[in-house]
């Protein structure tokens, strides 16, 4: 039994997770206190949707690397918006954060698909185009705390049953994308298209198409995290989140979603996410020089994967034993 | 054909006019700033405006190209050695790209000086800075001290990168003056690598970590914004206080939220106001440009150049909540 549980990926790196979160209480008490996990949680929201945004095209066999991209490029609309009109209300405001991302996700989706670009080409194109524009748009100026409504920037904070609007978006987003890909027909087609693309050619899926759709997705919840990202840090400015994308990509291959495609789960990826979280909560109160923080974050997350990335042996199922035995 | 004359005749008593009032002044100093339609830029033309007032007779050109660039600044300088004006005051785009048309200003016998953003030793006489890193380490732990009651407490810096040089050295400095301030300690140094999400990060760690902070002091824009607003989630508004150096725009809400009583930076307008003063005294004779000199600039005091002919106008300005709103509007 403990046999079984032990070869689960999740479960391991769920394992790895409390065993490091106990070490850093060790040495900093505090750490392990309700409302410090709390804030963890609440501060690792963003990086959570994110990932589970990154692992939708992941599975696909595409990367999205414009996704803090157009985070900041949402932000900004969003931000620009609320500061030239502040009546209008925030629900109006997130309903265009998640048209402006879907956009901005199709256009890479629209690459992939009809143009058969790869996808790192594409999104490492709209990685620039999209902060490009952001100076275009604002000639290098700043949106600070007070241009924004209060309650532009109140939202995410307001507390519900003990947690922050944040984290419940990102409960409720993990909980979403757990029955999409569980249950759904397209959720099931995106693991498809990864895992064995012209098997599913064969089983009727449009692979380009099926890429197209996980980019607007991706996109859509990037847009969404754009707001999000600007009311929590009450700035927003050209270079919010840069470099974020690789973050991103990091919780995704913590969590055990495969570079190649068609494989990972929702668990693992809150996990990875949650991983990279604990980790940037922890420098700042354990005491490390900075010099030493970046190769010490670097370290453990190898270390992460060396002890997750037993590699999935799937044997593949021989349904046609006479015909295999003739050959 | 009636029409053309009257024209004509419109023209030059208009430029006749124009002439006169040139004439009228007896010092022309042009404000030469990076680009026309920048706040800060036009806040310092507000104080060159105030030094020509109070100095009577003083006619100051305010221009600049449309774009920062240094082709567009080479092209006003030409104009201007063509306009025959008495002295140059200049905000580079460029340290080095302007030298040779600058040199050749003063080879016709106008002053230059830079502001603000200098430019190499041998194009101008003078480099006013607006302070001096002494100045900013000092300015920096006086406002920590001065929210602290009675002096006394423990404060933290929230720095950019670890490897940031003017960082670094306003760091040190504040240390220096240290000794002066008696009971005010600096326990702990935190870096934000001027990132928003990692500096906001770093202040709940350092608020978590060292619960005896009283005061943040983040010397980087973007640090002292992020901390402001991590104070003010984490609950301890009244409690801790952020200081610093920022700048009024971006600054304003967190003073109105009072997570930060008083913060500093430069004030244009006194920038202005000192080049302006400090090119008319060249002009007129009444100080030489020499290392280790003084210029008198009105009510900034009197400038000390080192040897390499710069000086620092003066403390960096404190704003708080009489003055932030009035200041936000221009930078």
């Amino acid at each position: 039994m403990i046999k079984a549980l032990l070869k689960n990926r999740d479960v391991v790196l769920g394992l790895i997770l409390v065993m490091m979160t106990l070490a850093i209480a060790a040495r900093f008490p505090g750490f392990i206190e309700l409302e410090n996990l709390r804030g963890i949680f609440t501060d690792t929201s963003i990086l959570i949707i994110l990932a589970l945004a990154q692992m939708i095209v992941l599975l696909t066999r595409c990367i999205d690397l414009s996704i803090a991209s157009n985070l900041a490029l949402t932000g900004m609309i969003v931000a620009m918006i609320n500061a030239s009109s502040p009546e209008l209300s925030i629900a109006v405001l997130v309903g265009v954060s998640l048209i402006v991302g879907f956009c901005l996700g199709a256009v890479n989706g629209l690459f992939v698909w009809l143009l058969g670009i790869p996808p790192i080409v594409v999104t490492l194109g709209t990685l620039a185009i999209y902060r490009g524009i952001i100076f275009l748009l604002t000639d290098g100026q700043w949106i600070n705390a007070h241009e924004m409504s209060p309650a532009f920037l109140q939202a995410p904070r307001n507390i519900i049953i003990g947690l922050p609007v944040l984290a419940w978006v990102a409960i409720g987003l993990v909980t979403a994308a757990a029955v999409f890909f569980g249950w759904s027909k397209l959720g099931r087609a995106l693991y498809a298209v990864g895992g064995n693309p012209v098997a599913a050619v064969y089983a009727g899926l449009d692979v380009g198409k099926t890429q197209f759709i996980a980019f607007c997705i991706s996109g859509m919840l990037s847009g969404l995290c754009g707001y999000l990202w600007v009311a929590r840090y009450a700035v927003a400015y050209v270079d919010i989140a840069r470099g974020f994308e690789l973050e991103v990509v990091a919780a995704c291959v913590i969590g055990g979603i495969s570079i190649a495609g068609g494989i990972g789960t929702i668990p693992g990826v809150v996990l990875g996410a949650l991983f990279l979280g604990v980790v940037k909560n922890a420098l700042p109160v354990i005491g490390i020089s900075p010099f030493w923080q970046l190769a010490i974050s670097g370290s453990v997350i190898i270390i992460a994967v060396v002890i997750n990335a037993r590699q999935e042996k799937t044997v593949g199922k021989l349904i046609l034993r006479s015909s295999h035995k003739a050959g | 054909m009636r029409f053309l004359k009257t024209l004509a005749a419109t023209t030059a008593l208009v430029m006749g006019m124009a002439t006169a009032t040139a004439q009228a002044a007896e010092v022309r100093i042009a404000l030469v700033v990076k680009a026309l339609g920048i706040g800060f830029f036009e806040a310092a033309n507000k104080g060159a405006q105030e030094a020509a007032k109070e100095l009577g007779g003083v006619e100051v050109i305010y221009t600049g190209p449309t774009t920062t660039t240094a082709e567009g600044q080479i092209e006003v300088i030409n104009s201007l050695i063509a306009q025959k004006v008495d002295a140059i005051a200049i905000s580079a785009n460029d340290t080095d790209a302007l030298v040779p048309s600058l040199k050749k200003a003063m080879s016709r016998g106008i002053k230059v000086i830079s502001w603000d953003s200098g430019v190499s030793a041998e194009g101008r006489s003078i480099h006013l800075n607006p302070s001096s890193n002494a100045l900013i380490g000092n300015m920096n732990i006086k406002m920590a001290a001065d929210v602290l009651p009675g002096g006394k407490g423990d404060a933290a810096i929230l720095s950019a990168t670890p490897t940031a040089t003017n960082q670094n050295i306003w760091i040190e400095e504040m240390k220096k003056v240290l000794p002066n301030y008696p009971g005010l300690n600096i326990v702990a140094t935190v870096y934000g690598d001027d990132l928003a999400d990692k500096s906001y990060r770093e202040t709940v760690g350092l608020l978590k970590s060292h619960p005896s902070v009283k005061v943040i002091i983040a010397p980087t824009s973007v640090g002292i914004v992020a901390a402001a607003q991590a104070v003010a989630d984490q609950k301890k508004i009244g409690e801790v206080f952020v200081t610093g150096l920022g700048l009024p725009s971006e600054m304003a809400g967190h003073v109105h939220s009072k997570a930060t009583k008083s913060f500093a930076i430069w004030n244009p307008i006194d920038l202005g106001y000192s080049a302006t003063m400090i090119a008319y005294n060249l002009v007129k004779g009444k100080a030489d440009a020499k290392a280790g000199g003084s210029v008198p600039m009105g009510r900034m005091g009197t400038l000390q150049l080192d040897e390499n002919m710069d000086g620092a106008m003066s403390d960096p300005f404190v704003y708080d909540a009489s003055n932030v709103d009035e200041f936000a509007k221009i930078f």
